[in-house]
């Protein structure tokens, strides 16, 4: 029990056994969705995470572009710093399109068929 | 208005009007009152351990992005962003932006697939393929840690609220109300489980939400919403000019410190993925697909919260002097609520109204952002620690439960002893530090149990407990410890780390230790195992 997955509970559907998981595992059409899902999450991870840690630079190295006045008292910091939500924003929508469109169908089809002991 | 004739005027007001110390005590218990209804009407709905550890699973994706929006703002974001930006300007800002980006983690990478393949706790994600008992034990410690960092800083926040408030100044004063606040914590969460606590995280979200864009309209409302405006006052009024706008006014003066702020950076964009009492929250709704769209819902309201952090922060700094913020608060932390009494007036009673409503709203927050955690720390021991370790899966879901609500009461008295200790710090900082120890310890195990195939059981226990104890380490020897006038031992010295922020090193050694632990351990991985946690994690299969 020890060295188990956790217990099932009520509600749950038929847990296939590991061997169709690793068969699954190996099939075309779960590399399929797992490539489009590492292909996209991946790379706009380290996407996102490079321009936010390249504001932080900005923000410690060049001080002087960062205080830069726009319009007003908007400075460039302010500027950039609001871009950061902005992106936020538009990532979470993006992947959540993709996720929707892309990966839902795919994870569907395979988990029915799983449960459903095809 | 000339803020600088007001503050012998403030304190006064602050200290002494009985009226608004009323009113503030009224709206605080009416608070109270309103969840302890909820959390009995919760506690007589939980029948089972799923209901105790996840509501039920019921939630819809709305409802449960309101309530991660409000366990995640907390007393930081609320009073530590605020203070920060008032004192230092610009520099204060990147909490907000670094909270919000972080949030982009947790929705690509951890919050799908922890839905799809763990139950109830973090742990079960990370010793889903790997030896139970030694990587339960791991994760249990480590979330008690994290979650014990962060409730410090709640408490410290309820500390400073309560003096500035009700003019308690006495240290038995402040001890009784952090006790009573952890009381209150310790009833929710024991009684009202996961369904009681989601509701108050709830309620504490919209009560947040409408004060803050009531103070940012108001805000607004004196700049004619002209934000340049705004921002030239707050420039003028702290006395430093051009460079409050400008990043460098706390961070930019040595390289020592330049590097803090990176390190600060990089564990607040990496601690959200990280922390148990955030993780959990998944697992209350039915689907994968619903926990994503609760991240984009709490993206959205965490997201307008900071923006808004801007007029609190720049509002303060343009409408108080920083004589008087410093004065009240060394770091800050009661700018929001004094920004509140001026917005209104200070001799005013519709400005003792305002200060008593936003302290109002400050205390819901702590409040239920406290019990978050306690839940997240109990329901880890009791799952992770007595149900797979100490009794080997093999206790039923009452006597889990049972140990849930024990490990809820000792807990809860641990924070309270705790939290006498940190009421110097700025609020935003100390929560910064838990990010860290989230950084270090969780993610690196979280992101290789659920993506490389190698990893072992060594890898996972290296990694979890070479990143907690080398950031807990770094902290203890921290000025954020000692050392410094604002530390929490300030009367000695033993901090020969520089920086407040351990990230930048305990992170990468979190993450390099997973590698290390897996290339040297002997084992062969599960590799079964991870067939059955990675077409889990992507489809669904089998889950709960």
């Amino acid at each position: 029990m020890a060295t188990d997955a956790p217990p099932p509970s009520k509600a749950e559907h038929r847990l296939p056994p590991t061997e169709e998981f690793v068969r699954v595992q190996e099939s075309a059409e779960f590399g399929e969705l797992r490539r489009s899902y590492r292909s996209f999450a991946f790379p706009l991870t380290v996407a996102f995470i490079a321009w936010y840690l390249l504001y932080v630079l900005l923000s410690n190295f060049a001080g002087g572009f960062m205080g830069t006045k726009l319009f007003g008292n908007i400075n460039v910091a302010l500027v950039l710093g609001l871009a950061q939500f902005l992106t936020t924003f538009l990532i979470a929508w993006w992947y959540s399109r993709h996720a929707a469109t892309k990966l839902d169908p795919k994870a569907e089809a395979i988990k029915s068929r799983m449960e459903n002991g095809a | 208005m000339s803020s600088v004739q007001h503050v012998q005027q403030t304190f006064l007001a602050a200290n002494e009007a009985s009226e608004h110390r009323t009113l503030i005590i009224s709206l605080f218990a009416a608070f109270v009152l309103a969840t302890l209804a909820i959390t009995i009407w919760a506690g007589r709905q939980t029948k089972d351990e799923a209901d105790f550890y996840a509501g039920g699973r019921q939630f819809s994706a709305f409802q449960n992005g309101l309530a991660v929006s409000g366990d995640y703002m907390s007393a930081a974001s609320f009073l530590g962003i605020a203070g920060a930006i008032a004192i230092f300007g610009y520099d204060g800002f990147l909490y907000s932006i670094g909270f919000l980006v972080a949030w982009l983690v947790a929705l690509l990478l951890v919050a799908e697939p922890l839905r799809n393949s763990g139950r109830y706790t973090m742990g079960d994600v990370l010793a889903y393929r790997m030896r139970q008992r030694p990587v339960r034990t791991a994760a249990g410690t480590s979330t008690i840690v994290v979650s014990i960092f962060y409730l410090l800083a709640q408490m410290a926040g309820a500390g400073v609220l309560v003096s500035l408030l009700l003019g308690i100044t006495s240290d038995a004063g402040k001890i009784l109300i952090v006790a009573l606040v952890g009381v209150l914590m310790i009833v929710y969460v024991s009684i009202g489980g996961m369904k009681g606590t989601t509701w108050v995280q709830m309620v504490k979200a919209v009560l947040l939400i409408g004060g803050t864009l009531l103070i940012t309209f108001l805000v607004l409302l004196k700049f004619d919403f002209n934000i340049s405006d705004l921002l030239g006052t707050a420039a003028e009024n702290s006395g430093k000019g051009a460079a409050f706008l400008e990043p460098g006014l706390q961070y930019g003066a040595t390289a020592t410190s330049k590097i803090d702020f990176i390190s600060l950076g990089i564990a607040l964009v990496l601690g959200t993925a990280g922390l148990p009492h955030i993780l959990i929250r998944f697992y209350t709704v039915p689907t994968a697909k619903a926990a994503r769209k609760s991240v984009n819902w709490a993206i959205g309201i965490i997201g307008a919260f900071y923006l808004m952090t801007i007029a609190l922060g720049f509002g303060a700094a343009a409408l108080i002097s920083q004589d008087e913020i410093i004065e009240s608060n060394p770091s800050g932390n009661t700018a929001a609520p004094l920004l509140a009494l001026h917005l209104g007036g200070v001799d005013s009673a519709w400005g003792a109204a305002l200060l008593a409503t936003i302290s109002a709203v400050a205390f819901a927050t702590i409040l239920a952002v406290v019990a978050g955690l306690t839940l997240a720390s109990s329901s880890s021991f009791a799952h992770d620690i007595y149900a797979n370790v100490i009794r080997k899966g093999q206790a039923t879901g009452a006597e889990e439960v049972r140990a849930a609500r024990w490990a809820t009461v000792f807990i809860g008295i641990v924070s309270i002893a705790l939290g006498a200790l940190a009421r110097d710090l700025n609020v935003a900082g100390l929560v910064a530090l838990a990010f860290a120890v989230a950084a270090s310890a969780n993610l690196p195990t979280i992101l290789y149990s659920l993506f490389w195939k190698r990893f072992t059981t060594q890898g996972a226990l290296w990694s979890i407990y070479g990143g907690l104890i080398v950031a807990v380490g770094l902290v203890l020897f921290s000025p954020v410890v000692s050392g410094d006038p604002k530390a929490m031992f300030p009367g000695v010295d033993f901090a020969w780390f520089p920086l407040k922020n351990p990230g930048i090193i305990s992170i990468p050694f979190g993450f390099l230790m997973g590698w290390l632990g897996t290339i040297l351990s002997k084992e062969e991985p599960d590799s079964g195992k991870y067939a059955e946690l990675e077409v889990r994690s992507l489809t669904g299969t089998g889950a709960h």
